[in-house]
C-alpha cells in the first residue's frame, strides 16, 4: 500500500456571491492593503490515504470531492496529491 | 386524528424538534413520534418532518454530513411512495444537499443570523402546502437562519419557475436569495423545503397562526 498527503481545495463557484469575502476584503482596506481587486474564502482539506497506487487514491478522494468535500451546486474543488 | 403518525426526525444538533410535535400535537392533534438519524425504518410514519437546527454542528456545510445518515438514505424510497416530507430550516438545507430538492442554501448576503418576521408571497400550492382559496395569498412566518440565502443557477430557476416549484417569494427579500426564494417543492408537490419556521406560527399568543395551513398539510394524502 502507498501514502498519500492530499490537499483539497474547495472554492466558491465564481457565480456565487461570497459575501464572508468581501467582509473580509473590507477589512483588510480599512488595515491600510493598498491594491486589492478581490478577495474569495475557500477551504482547505488535508487528507491522508493509502491505496494501491495514485489511480486508486485519485478515485477515491474524487468521490470524497464530489459527494461530500463540496456542493458542486455552489463549489468547485481541485486537489494536489503527494506520495509519501 | 386517526393513526395518522408524523415521524419527526431528530440529529445530534436539530433544535426546533420539540417545537414542531408541539405544534402538531398541542395545535393540531396530529400525532407525532421522534425519529432518531439512526433509525432507518418509516414504516409506522405517515409523513416526515425535517426539523429546524444545527444537525452535526452544521460541520463541512449545512446539512451536508446529515445527508449521509441511514434515516435520510431511506428517505428515498418514502418520497418515492408520494408520502409526504416538509423540510424546515436546517431541514430545507438537508434537503437540498441529498439532492430531494434543487439548489442549495448559502450565507445571508449581510453575514447576519437574522430572527425576524417575514411577509411571504405564496407564489404556488402545489402540493396542497398553503391555502390558495384566493383568500390570503401573503402569509407572515418568522426567519431565523445565518445561512438561508438560497442559489441556483438561471437554467434550474427557470426550471423552477416553468415548472410551479416555487411556493414562498420573500416580500422584502431579507438573505440575498436568487429570486427572493423562500420555498420550493419537487416536481410531484409531495416535498416542500422552507427556510421560514410554520411551527413557530401556530398560536396567536405567540405572534401568529399562519403556520398551522402547512403544518396540516401533513396529513393530506
Amino acid at each position: 500500500m502507498d501514502q498519500f498527503a492530499v490537499k483539497v481545495f474547495v472554492r466558491l463557484r465564481p457565480s456565487v456571491l461570497d459575501p464572508a469575502g468581501e467582509a473580509t476584503k473590507s477589512a483588510s482596506i480599512k488595515l491600510g492593503a493598498e491594491g486589492i481587486k478581490s478577495l474569495r474564502i475557500g477551504k482547505m482539506i488535508e487528507v491522508n490515504i493509502e491505496g494501491n497506487g495514485e489511480n486508486e487514491v485519485r478515485e477515491k478522494i474524487d468521490l470524497l470531492c464530489d459527494r461530500l468535500f463540496a456542493n458542486t451546486v455552489i463549489e468547485d474543488y481541485e486537489y494536489s496529491l503527494e506520495k509519501l | 386524528m386517526d393513526n395518522f403518525t408524523v415521524g419527526v426526525v431528530v440529529f445530534p444538533g436539530s433544535n426546533c424538534d420539540r417545537d414542531v410535535s408541539w405544534a402538531l400535537e398541542g395545535c393540531l392533534d396530529i400525532r407525532t413520534k421522534y425519529l432518531w438519524h439512526e433509525s432507518s425504518d418509516l414504516s409506522n410514519v405517515d409523513a416526515i418532518v425535517l426539523p429546524g437546527g444545527f444537525s452535526y454542528g452544521d460541520y463541512l456545510r449545512c446539512g451536508a454530513i446529515a445527508r449521509f445518515s441511514p434515516l435520510i438514505n431511506a428517505l428515498d424510497d418514502f418520497v418515492k411512495s408520494g408520502r409526504r416530507v416538509l423540510g424546515i430550516c436546517n431541514g430545507f438545507q438537508i434537503l437540498t444537499e441529498s439532492g430531494f430538492l434543487p439548489g442549495a442554501l448559502t450565507a445571508n448576503k449581510n453575514l447576519n443570523f437574522i430572527c425576524d418576521d417575514v411577509e411571504l408571497d405564496i407564489v404556488s400550492s402545489k402540493g396542497g402546502w398553503f391555502n390558495d382559496g384566493g383568500e390570503k395569498q401573503t402569509i407572515k412566518l418568522p426567519i431565523a437562519h445565518g445561512e438561508g440565502r438560497y442559489h441556483c443557477d438561471s437554467d434550474t430557476l427557470k426550471k423552477l419557475v416553468d415548472n410551479e416549484l416555487i411556493a414562498l417569494r420573500y416580500k422584502n427579500n431579507p438573505n440575498g436569495s436568487s429570486f427572493d426564494i423562500a420555498g420550493i417543492t419537487n416536481e410531484k408537490g409531495n416535498v416542500l423545503g422552507l427556510m421560514p419556521h410554520p411551527e413557530r406560527a401556530c398560536d396567536e399568543t405567540i405572534g401568529g397562526t399562519d403556520g398551522l395551513f402547512t403544518l396540516k398539510s401533513l396529513i393530506l394524502k
